[in-house]
């Protein structure tokens, strides 16, 4: 269940700093502790740069959600960018197609309770996420 | 602010990151740093983390890259104050900082860098 929502745009480096901004306070909001309040936002500060510098910018949504007792936040990066080619190599820990360490992806997903990819050549990205407290 | 400021303690240098970071303020801290470290000689350069309440692949290839460039101009690196939860972020986000030293609070980052010079 969806309680509220929302939309950042994410085009520039500063959108970066002001989606993670944003997303500490929902995950404030939503009950998470420190840790994954932080674990949390380093997702989203590795999935919004993917955002800007691959995706040619584009969008987050944010969703305040519900199930049962527990709540969470679910946030969406998509864009209209070039896509990923070969989705299994991007999520390969190391792996960079520019000069970057090659962990904002697989490190995201394991900083976060649920992680889903879709991406295709010509197609952008839309990567989801979501941490229950 | 588009700048870092890097702050001379003896022949140790102090940069102290306050800001949310972002690629172009990072890029310059790198280069105002090597000219610094080349212009007093500094045999160390503590960086001051501890405001920052996360440390993502972009500040860790920065930290990275920071000691690599100390280490070629004969400087050593320590990263002082990583708040713990950023800490155990780090190691999930599978982000090791190899080759850079850590210590607690700027006193004992001083302290480390003192040994490691003095031992050379
Ligand atoms: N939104 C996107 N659009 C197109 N390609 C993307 C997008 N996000 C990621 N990729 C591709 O997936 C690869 C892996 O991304 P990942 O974030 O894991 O590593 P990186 O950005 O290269 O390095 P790091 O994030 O460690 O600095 C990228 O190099 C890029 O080729
Ligand atoms: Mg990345």
């Amino acid at each position: 269940m969806t309680t509220r929502s929302g939309t950042h745009a994410i085009r520039s480096e500063q959108d970066v700093v002001l989606s993670r901004q944003a997303v500490r306070k929902l995950a404030i909001e939503c009950g998470l502790r420190l840790v994954d309040q932080t674990k949390l936002v380093t997702a989203v500060s590795e999935l919004a740069r993917n955002t800007v510098i691959y995706g040619g910018g584009g969008d987050m949504d944010w969703e305040l959600v519900e199930d049962g007792g527990r709540k969470g936040v679910r946030l969406v990066f998509r864009d209209e960018g070039p896509g990923i080619p070969d989705i299994k190599q991007a999520m390969t820990d190391g792996w960079t197609s520019g000069n970057g360490l090659g962990l904002g992806l697989t490190g995201a997903k394991r900083l976060v309770d649920q992680f889903d990819i879709q991406s295709a050549p010509g197609e952008g990205t839309r990567v989801t996420i979501t941490k229950w407290n | 602010m588009d700048r870092i400021p890097i702050l001379r303690m003896g022949e140790f240098l102090l940069v102290t990151i306050q800001v949310d970071m972002h690629d172009q303020l990072a890029l310059t801290l790198q280069d105002d740093l090597s000219t610094k470290i080349n212009e007093i000689s500094a045999k160390g350069v503590l960086i001051d983390i501890s405001a920052l309440d996360i440390v993502d692949s972009f500040i860790g290839r920065m930290i990275s890259m920071i000691s690599g460039l100390s280490r070629i101009l004969d400087a050593e690196t320590v990263v002082v104050g990583m708040q713990p939860a950023v800490a155990i972020t780090l190691v999930e986000l599978g982000l090791t900082l190899s080759g850079v030293s850590t210590a607690l609070d700027v006193e004992r980052g001083m302290k480390l860098l003192r040994e490691r010079v003095r031992s050379l």
